[in-house]
Order: structure tokens, then C-alpha cells, then sequence
């Protein structure tokens, strides 16, 4: 006795399901033509809880999902009109859980003494492990971490191990991807500058 | 577990002292508990169980002093967690010979000891007398000494802790393989050859089972057949190996073989600083980063006394019910999978839990690796995008699927034919081998430490402990359909009840001093109880650091259960144990 009732209940809820993709299919052909389902605008619409119907895959990586703000990749450094906000202050180094990240602090070439800036900066990505505390910790908003996710190489040393000229990224990158931090940034330091003013 | 009113504490010690003088003692600042006297341990543990009430085991951990520390001389130290149906643990000291560390072992009394003394003996090398089988459990044999001791260094060894000093200010990078090239990074014990070894099934795994083929049955003369399920094999659900004696198609023995995925996740944890942990945890039950977390900083925060915002207390418990219900969808689709409906309840459930790291992504910055938590609070607030999401999940669309995969499954004929009856696990036995979670609910025992210690806010919910009385792989399936929808329940609670506030006491610190002593800090994480035990000297990282991983523990029912039925019941077995192999070999 085993196929019976509630195994073809069971059953019916399979093919629904196996349906509904087709029913969507058809509704956005009716809307839109062929292909119409797969376009960057129904996106949002598709991966939604509310409004997702039949097939929720998306066809990687000819489409890809928005990344939130709150992504964390991989951390990179921020330059603000030309120079690094980064002091060599070691805070990311110190508090980096797998130890990968790997500062030298510059110093004054005549009198020796250490400068508040560095003088090689290094980040093993491969080691990294994507916590974000050097990005949660870093005092001067200096580090942030970034969208990119796509980073597969043949040479670990060569293409994973960072240096100062490939962390280095433009601060139009970080308004970029970060619309809502930036924008309290921005805002901290207008009030800050305000309160220099009146004071 | 007995429903005896639980004694005062110092009622306990009391009548402990009289009954066992001179043998019990309290345990002198800053730790907990009581001391107690090596050769009565199994004496005082079966009075404990039999007329105290605390019949649960959860606990037993190892700890190297190699110096003289607060006033104890250099020692070995095992550490048990005791447990009565309520209220929080009763923690007993031994202390054993620094130079010979021997211990009674307590498996007769409690046979959740097994497990958990041979993780002591293989990390720490303390042995334990009348231990009926103590070999190594996470390494192998070709491992040389024991890795938690406090003298023992391993290859890649740069500092005793972090953070190294090699990496600034004169941070010039090193890749570790050039310091430990191939070849040269791994140490074999003294006197022990790679060459001459033979692989380990026959040496010492198929001994346990030589001996059972001894008792066959004479009536019915069947050859016995030794199976390795594993550690490939598509329904261990990661790299675990079980070792099975069969006659005919009937398993007489079953054991499971662990360790393909160990790391020394508590040699990691103590060279990491205290807040360093966090993310480490996140990859122990890979499946619920978030309730990995919790237990960890609760154990911190209970040394540091830190007071949690009560905001953040609601996020935690939003977040560890998400987790929950995450955990238990793909359990029940992961079990279907097993029976061969394959990936159409997985995938059912794989949706809903996008979802759910969508939510996760959004609020912590990462789907699967949260490192949410911190000690006194959040990282991150929920943002109102993040609430909508979780209000629309759990009002409108989790319960949704939860009728649907009660209804695709409950009644199903297909699915009873291959649960009902199988793998069963008698209450009482439950709780001897110090199962937790959805395995020792499904026997029928309804002990949910959100319940029975509650931590967190979870007083404040209303919400009911779901249990099944058979015991088999149906009930543990029913018991998690049922927390699915307690879940759902407290989701609508918190949500509807979540106040405005910070989200952190305090400022967020990088580096931290948390004050000598030690702590067990539990939760009812989705696959049972979760717990750290952590003993701070005082200083920048953890003394040590050890996981009460319930994936290993209910793994030491696994040859109990399977006795006697039939080998393709094995898979189905095991998936209704739940396990995650991060967190059985961490």
C-alpha cells in the first residue's frame, strides 16, 4: 500500500512547483517577449520573497546578485587627495585573526624617526579570511573592506599577496560601495570642521 | 534524568563532605566548583548521579598548568560539567600528576564520557584508568605528542601568541610554506616510520570488530563482512568514516572514525587573542555561524560581567532563530536527500534559506561566516531593510514552507516506511550518553536549555519545547518541524517586541583583558548544546579554550543506534542525527 494518498499529494506539490516556472516563464513572455524573464531588471523582482515565483536560480555568471553594502571582500586601502589615510598605526595588523597582515612604517629618511604613514603594506589574501575586523577597528577609517569576490589565480605569492600599489583604491571606489557609510563620513567630518570653525 | 528538587550549593558541598570526608572541597578563587579527590571521582560522580540528581554529563575537558598557578601546584586538571534537569552546571575538579597524568575514567558511570575522555587522552595525553577503549580520536598515530600541552609546539611555530611580533612595525612578509617547506612540515613520534606502518583499519580498527565476530551467532553461520562507509561517501555529510561489522545485512557493530577535519581549533584559540576567536567560530558549524558565536562571547562576557544591550539581546535571539530554522530545513532536506528524494525537499529548503543569508549578508557582511557577535553586544545594528526582510520571513513566507514540507512529508508513506522505527534511542540512554538537541527531544526528553538555563532574554518568550516519544528518526524529525515553527514563533515575538537602543555596552575594543578565572558558557545551538569553556589568566588571550561540540557528543550514540538494523538504514540514521563535520573534528 504504499502509493497512495498523501504520497500523491506529496507529488502534487513537486509538479506545482515544476509548473510554476513555466507559468512565469509565460508571464513575462507576455509582458515582454522571449528572454524577457532573464533581464537585469526583473532581478529584483525574481530573487524577492514576496513576489519570487518557479525558478529562483540565477544564471551565473551572465547575471550576477547586488552585493549589500555591508559585503565584506577583501580589505583595501583608501586614498583621499592623493595620499593614504592609513598612519601605520599596526591597529589592523594587531587585531588581524590569522596574522596576514604585514606592515612596515615609514620613517624619516634624515632623522630616522617613524612617519605616520607606511612605507610597504602587504595583506596576504590568501590567508585572509575575510572578518573585517581590520576594516571594524582601523581608527582612521583608513581600511574598508571591498565587493570583489572573483579572485582566483595561478601564482600564490605573485597574485594574492597585495602590496601597496594594488590595496591602494581612489575614494570615488569606496563612496561607490559604500553609499551609506561614506555619506556618515561625510557628514562626521562637516561637523566636525563646523565645530573647528565656531571653537 | 531524575525530577529531584536541586540542592543548595552549599547544601551540596555539605553533604558531599560528609559523605566522602576529606575527598571534596571547593575549588579556592577564581574557579568554580568543587575538587575533588582523585581516586574517590567515581564514587562521588555516581553519588552525584544517583542521589543529586545530576544526571547529565555534558562536559569533560582537559587543562594543562604546567606552573604553579593561584596558589595549585603544576598539574593536569579535568574539568566535568554536571548537570541536573534545571539550573546551571556543577563543575568538579581532579587534578592529576603533571609528570604521570592518570584519572579514573568516569564511562562507567556516565558513558558520555568515552568520547570526550579520548579526546583528553589524544589532545592532552591524560589517561584514563578503566577506559574500555583509549585510543586516539581526532589524530592518528603517526602524530607526535599531544598538541594541547602547554610545551608542545607545532611545525609552523612562529609565536607562543598572537599578535606576532614579525608583522609591525617591520612587517617584511614571509610565506609560512617557505619557513616549513613540504617535506619538512609534518614530525612523526620518535622511532615510528611511515614505512613500517600499516594502515591503521587493520591495526587497530578492525579489533573491536574481531572481537564481535567472535560472538556470532552459532545457529546461523553467516560470514561477517567488515564495510567502511566513508570517508567519501556522499551521505556522511563531510569527511567521516564509520566502520561497520555486518552479518549478512544486519550492522553488529558500528564505529565511528573522526578526525579527517581536524585542526586544533583549541591549539588556534589559544594563541589567538580573545576577540580573535570570534571568527574562528564561525567555522565550526559551518551551517550556523551565528549560534556558533553566541556561546563563545556569553562564556567572555560572563568572566568580563558585561551587560548586553537589550537591543542586541533581541538581534542575537533573532539571528539564533533564524539559525535554527535554517539548520533544521536543511536537515530535513539533507535526510531526504539520504532517503533518495533527492534535492527536491533540499532544494525547498536551500530557498528559503537564501533568505536567510540574504539577511544575514545584509546585517553582518557575510551569508555564512556571520562574525556577528561581540563580547557586550553586536557588531552591527539591524538596519530597517533588515527588519522589513525578517518580518516579511517569518510572518509570511517561512511558515509557508513549513505547512508545505509537513505536508509534503508528515503522512507520506515513502518517508514513514524508512523512519518509523528506526534507529532508536531510549530515553534513558539518551541522556547517559549525554545527548543533546533534537536527538535527546526526540527520545522524549524535554530538556531545551533555553528553557531549563535560560540564557539571553529567552525568559521573556513564550514558546513550547517541542519533544516526540518514540525516539526513531521520525521523532527527530517531528521534533524539528516542530522547533521550526516555535522558531517562527519567538521570530514574531522579538520582532514585533524590538526595542530602539545601542547595540553595543561600551565602546567596541581591540584588544581586551579578561579577569582570571574560567567559565562554561551554553546555548541550545540547532544541533544540541553548544558550550565553551574558557579559562583566562588574566591576559590578552585565552589560557584555554575548549568546544563542547554537540555533533561529536550525539556522533558517540551513532554505534547504539545502529545495532541491529539494517546497513541502508545507517545513512538514514545518521542524517537524523544531524552532524556538521567542522564541528565533530574542529
Amino acid at each position: 500500500m504504499y502509493a497512495s494518498l498523501h504520497l500523491l499529494k506529496s507529488l502534487g506539490i513537486t509538479i506545482r512547483r515544476f509548473v510554476d516556472t513555466y507559468v512565469d516563464d509565460l508571464r513575462w513572455f507576455f509582458k515582454g517577449g522571449f528572454g524577457a524573464r532573464y533581464t537585469p531588471d526583473t532581478l529584483p523582482i525574481r530573487q524577492s520573497p514576496t513576489t519570487s515565483r518557479g525558478i529562483f536560480t540565477v544564471q551565473y555568471p551572465a547575471e550576477r546578485l547586488p552585493l549589500p553594502e555591508r559585503f565584506r571582500g577583501f580589505p583595501f586601502l583608501i586614498e583621499e587627495d592623493g595620499r593614504l589615510r592609513c598612519t601605520a598605526c599596526g591597529t589592523c595588523a594587531r587585531v588581524c585573526p590569522p596574522q596576514c597582515i604585514w606592515i612596515v612604517r615609514a620613517s624619516d629618511p634624515e632623522t630616522g624617526k617613524p612617519l605616520r604613514e607606511p612605507a610597504e603594506f602587504h595583506i596576504d589574501i590568501s590567508i585572509c579570511m575575510q572578518c573585517g575586523f581590520c576594516a571594524e577597528f582601523c581608527p582612521f577609517d583608513a581600511l574598508k573592506m571591498g565587493h570583489e569576490i572573483e579572485i582566483a589565480a595561478y601564482d600564490r605569492e605573485k597574485d594574492l599577496l597585495l602590496d601597496l600599489e594594488r590595496l591602494r583604491k581612489p575614494i570615488s571606489y569606496h563612496a561607490q560601495i559604500h553609499p551609506t557609510e561614506y555619506a556618515a563620513e561625510q557628514e562626521r567630518k562637516q561637523a566636525k570642521a563646523a565645530r573647528a570653525k565656531k571653537g | 534524568m531524575t525530577t529531584e528538587v536541586a540542592p543548595e550549593p552549599a547544601d551540596l558541598l555539605t553533604r558531599l563532605q560528609e559523605r566522602f570526608p576529606g575527598a571534596v572541597e571547593p575549588a579556592p578563587e577564581p574557579y568554580e566548583g568543587l575538587i575533588v579527590a582523585r581516586d574517590r571521582l567515581v564514587e562521588v560522580a555516581t553519588f552525584l548521579r544517583d542521589e543529586m540528581g545530576y544526571g547529565y554529563l555534558s562536559n569533560v575537558v582537559g587543562v594543562d598548568y604546567p606552573e604553579e598557578v593561584n596558589g595549585l601546584p603544576p598539574r593536569f586538571e579535568v574539568v566535568y560539567h554536571l548537570f541536573q534537569p534545571t539550573g546551571g552546571p556543577l563543575t568538579l575538579h581532579v587534578h592529576a600528576d603533571r609528570e604521570n597524568p592518570v584519572v579514573p575514567s568516569l564511562v562507567s558511570v556516565f558513558p558520555a564520557a568515552e568520547f570526550q575522555e579520548r579526546e583528553a587522552w589524544d589532545l592532552l595525553g591524560i589517561r584514563f584508568e578503566g577506559h574500555p577503549d583509549l585510543r586516539r580520536i581526532l589524530l592518528w598515530e603517526g602524530f607526535d605528542g599531544h598538541p594541547l600541552r602547554k610545551d608542545w609546539h607545532e611545525v609552523y611555530y612562529e609565536e607562543e601568541k598572537k599578535p606576532f611580533s614579525s608583522r609591525w612595525p617591520e612587517g617584511h612578509p614571509v610565506m609560512a610554506e617557505s619557513r616549513a617547506p613540504l617535506g619538512r612540515n609534518l614530525r612523526y613520534p620518535p622511532g615510528w616510520s611511515p614505512e613500517d606502518w600499516r594502515p591503521t583499519a587493520d591495526a587497530w580498527g578492525y579489533r573491536p570488530h574481531d572481537e564481535v565476530a567472535e560472538q556470532r551467532n552459532p545457529a546461523m553461520p553467516v560470514d561477517r563482512v567488515v564495510l567502511n562507509m566513508g570517508p567519501h561517501h556522499p551521505s556522511t555529510h563531510g569527511v567521516l568514516r564509520l566502520l561497520a561489522t555486518l552479518e549478512g545485512e544486519r550492522i553488529q557493530k558500528l564505529e565511528p572514525i573522526l578526525g579527517f577535519l581536524h585542526r586544533c581549533h583549541e591549539k588556534i584559540g589559544e594563541r589567538n587573542t580573545w576577540l580573535g576567536n570570534i571568527p574562528y567560530t564561525d567555522r565550526l558549524d559551518y551551517v550556523c555561524s551565528m549560534t556558533n558565536n553566541w556561546p563563545y562571547v556569553l562564556a567572555v562576557e560572563k568572566l568580563m560581567g558585561v551587560e548586553v544591550p537589550e537591543r542586541a539581546e533581541y538581534i542575537r535571539v533573532i539571528m539564533g532563530e533564524f539559525t535554527r530554522f535554517l539548520n533544521h530545513a536543511v536537515s530535513v532536506g539533507f535526510m531526504c536527500n539520504d532517503l533518495g528524494i533527492y534535492f527536491t525537499v533540499m532544494l525547498y529548503a536551500l530557498e528559503e534559506r537564501e533568505f536567510i543569508l540574504d539577511l544575514f549578508e545584509m546585517t553582518a557582511g557575510s551569508r555564512m561566516m556571520c562574525n556577528y557577535m561581540r563580547f557586550g553586544g553586536v557588531a552591527h545594528d539591524m538596519t530597517d531593510e533588515a527588519v522589513g526582510l525578517a518580518r516579511e520571513l517569518a510572518f509570511e513566507r517561512l511558515p509557508r514552507f513549513v505547512d508545505k514540507v509537513d505536508a509534503y512529508l508528515t503522512e507520506n508513506e515513502l518517508f514513514r516506511a524508512r523512519t518509523v522505527g528506526v534507529g532508536v534511542l531510549p530515553p534513558d540512554q539518551a541522556v547517559a550518553y549525554g545527548c543533546s538537541g533534537p536527538l535527546l527531544r526526540g527520545s522524549g526528553v524535554p530538556y531545551d536549555i533555553r528553557r531549563a538555563d535560560p540564557y539571553s532574554i529567552y525568559d521573556e518568550f513564550d514558546f513550547d519545547v517541542i519533544t516526540a516519544p518514540d525516539g526513531d528518526a521520525y521523532s527527530r524529525y517531528l521534533v524539528r518541524l516542530g522547533e521550526m515553527r516555535e522558531s517562527l514563533r519567538i521570530l514574531q515575538q522579538a520582532l514585533n517586541r524590538l526595542p530602539d537602543g545601542p547595540v553595543m555596552a561600551g565602546k567596541k575594543k581591540a584588544t581586551l583583558k579578561v579577569p582570571a578565572g574560567e567559565s562554561y558558557g551554553r546555548i541550545e545551538a540547532p544541533k544540541g548544546e553548544l558550550g565553551f569553556y574558557v579559562v583566562s589568566d588574566g591576559g590578552p588571550n585565552p589560557y584555554r579554550y575548549h568546544i563542547r561540540a554537540p555533533s561529536f557528543i550525539n556522533l558517540g550514540v551513532m554505534g547504539e543506534l545502529c545495532r541491529g538494523h539494517l546497513i541502508a538504514d545507517v545513512v538514514i540514521i545518521l542524517a537524523s542525527v544531524d552532524i556538521t563535520l567542522g564541528e565533530v573534528d574542529r
